[in-house]
């Protein structure tokens, strides 16, 4: 070839880069278009519903016992939230009260899902900012809380642990001791962890990195661990206590960070994990006597539920989770809404990503803990425009309401 | 260096992480007591009153000629209500795990 060169002139005003939906820092299906001049980006389009897959309008076919396990496999990471959230909002209905103790053992099931989707974001995170020993060390970690799961209650994803009014599975002494053993090995680790995420290398990496300031956090209705990492003093536990939370309250404490960017986030979950930690060691140690679950099968607890509606929330691990449930009194639903907390996190991305840099856009993302498969629930429909929105129309005639 | 050093040679002599998983035929990989695995159906005690079917969250139970029910293992997503409605108990959730199989035929619990 000749050595003679030739200079090519781009405009760099605005160039788009498309990331995902399939790409290699981010394991789970969602498109950003992002604009960016030179390294710095401008703007940020965001794309969702590769994998939406239809779960609300198909619980509305299914009768209330079907649905609960449907619920639960909406997300593979807070499928006892879902339970929790979705059971919680039958109860309200049929104005069913489960005893005491199956309201520990549900909040224990639930801190403990907490710790272990903390445990897995904290792995994930050192994977993204290039730490795959740390992510090897915190799978390993989160391992033993699952290995727990699959003790109490026989699986370690999806536990099925709730039935309307109480819940499945009994503690006996032996297993209570087992739970408190885990809990002082994961207390180590997860201080091991802390200690290299106090790291000047990691602070560095994050600090700085994402910025969400508090008032745009409160104007983006975010959630969970991201509104707590820019400063609001926000909690479900604490604001609406639901299961045994009313109860635990004095035993644990909100934990907030006022940077707003994604070291603060991190913080907060790991600080997180500890509260969890004395919080399952506190309900051990309260867990009241009494029977887990009514006496009578499911079929008719289902059947005592009567036509009605109730919105009920959680905390779930990545923040609100929100369902709005409207039974027809014959078992069955008239309709299901869920609110998963990515999506109410998601819309603070782009005031996170807008001003970094491009290097930045997967640790970004990833300090959200997005859970994406759970987001893709809406499917944004232009009625006036036909086309997509036939099948809704047909939907809408058969049902009126 | 000397620390490092120090843990290598202990990584040497130590027992491997990893757990040994089917080296010998018929020797499993040990389950906790409630772990829900491949069903177990005792076709003498069902009395055949469906309310297996009614609350099976996958659909993978169906009825037979003879009233009585069969469970398609692939379809089926080891919630165990199935287990948990029954009112003789003849249904149960196993310790099998290993759920491979040449032909469908292998996956129906009759």
């Amino acid at each position: 070839m000749t050595g003679e060169t030739r200079e090519l002139e781009y405009d760099y005003s605005r160039l788009v880069v498309p990331f995902g939906p399939v790409h290699p820092a981010l394991k789970e299906p969602v498109h950003f278009k992002v604009f960016v001049k030179k390294e710095e980006v401008v703007d940020v389009g965001l794309r969702l519903g590769h994998v939406h897959r239809g779960i609300e309008a198909l619980a509305e076919t299914r009768n209330l016992v079907q649905a609960m396990y449907l619920v639960e496999r909406v997300c593979g990471i807070c499928s006892h939230s879902h339970t929790t959230c979705f059971v919680g909002a039958l109860e309200e209905i049929g104005r069913i009260q489960p005893s005491e103790r199956a309201l520990y053992l549900r909040t224990l099931v639930f801190e403990l899902e907490r710790l272990h989707s903390h445990l897995l974001w904290l792995g994930i995170m050192a994977y993204e900012i290039g730490f795959d020993t740390l992510f090897m060390f915190a799978f390993n970690t989160r391992e033993a809380v699952l290995d727990l799961f699959e003790e109490i209650t026989g699986n370690r994803v999806h536990h099925s642990m709730n039935v309307i009014g109480g819940v499945r599975w009994d503690l006996d002494g032996r297993m209570v001791e087992k739970v408190g053993r885990s809990m002082s090995k994961v207390r180590e680790a997860a201080q091991r962890i802390r200690e290299i995420f106090q790291d000047k290398t990691v602070e560095e990496r994050l600090s700085g990195v994402g910025l969400l300031d508090r008032g745009a956090a409160q104007e983006l209705c975010t959630v969970g661990p991201t509104a707590r990492g820019s400063g609001l003093k926000t909690d479900v536990r604490k604001e609406d206590p639901y299961a045994a939370y009313g109860a635990l309250e004095g035993s644990f404490s909100i934990v907030t960070r006022t940077e707003g960017d994604a070291y603060a986030r991190t913080e907060v979950r790991i600080f997180e994990i500890f509260e969890t930690i004395n919080m399952i060691n506190e309900i051990l140690a309260r867990l009241p006597g009494g029977s887990i679950r009514p006496g009578e099968t499911i079929i008719r607890s289902m059947n005592r539920v009567p036509q009605g509606e109730a919105v009920s929330r959680v905390e779930a691990p990545r923040g609100e989770l929100l369902y709005y449930v409207r039974t027809d009194g014959k078992g069955g639903l008239r309709r299901l809404k869920v609110r998963t907390p990515t999506l109410a996190n998601i819309v603070g991305l782009r005031q996170m990503l807008i001003g970094g840099e491009v290097a930045d856009i997967p640790v970004v993302v990833a300090s959200i803990d997005p859970c994406l498969s759970c987001t893709n629930r809406i499917t944004v429909i232009d009625l006036d425009k036909g086309g997509a929105g036939e099948p809704l129309r047909r939907r809408r005639r058969k049902w009126p309401h | 260096m000397g620390r490092g050093l120090r843990a290598a040679f202990r990584a040497l002599l130590r027992k491997p992480v990893r757990v040994r998983y089917l080296t010998e035929a018929g020797e499993m990989v040990p389950v906790p007591e409630r772990y829900r695995g491949k069903i177990t159906y005792d076709k003498g005690a069902c009395i055949g009153c469906l309310l297996c079917i009614r609350t099976c969250p996958s659909g993978a139970i169906s009825t037979t000629e003879e009233k009585k029910v069969e469970f398609s293992v692939f379809k089926c997503t080891f919630c165990g209500q199935c287990a948990e409605i029954c009112p003789k108990k003849a249904v149960k959730l196993g310790s099998d795990f290993e759920l491979v199989v040449y032909e469908k035929e292998g996956m129906v619990v009759r």
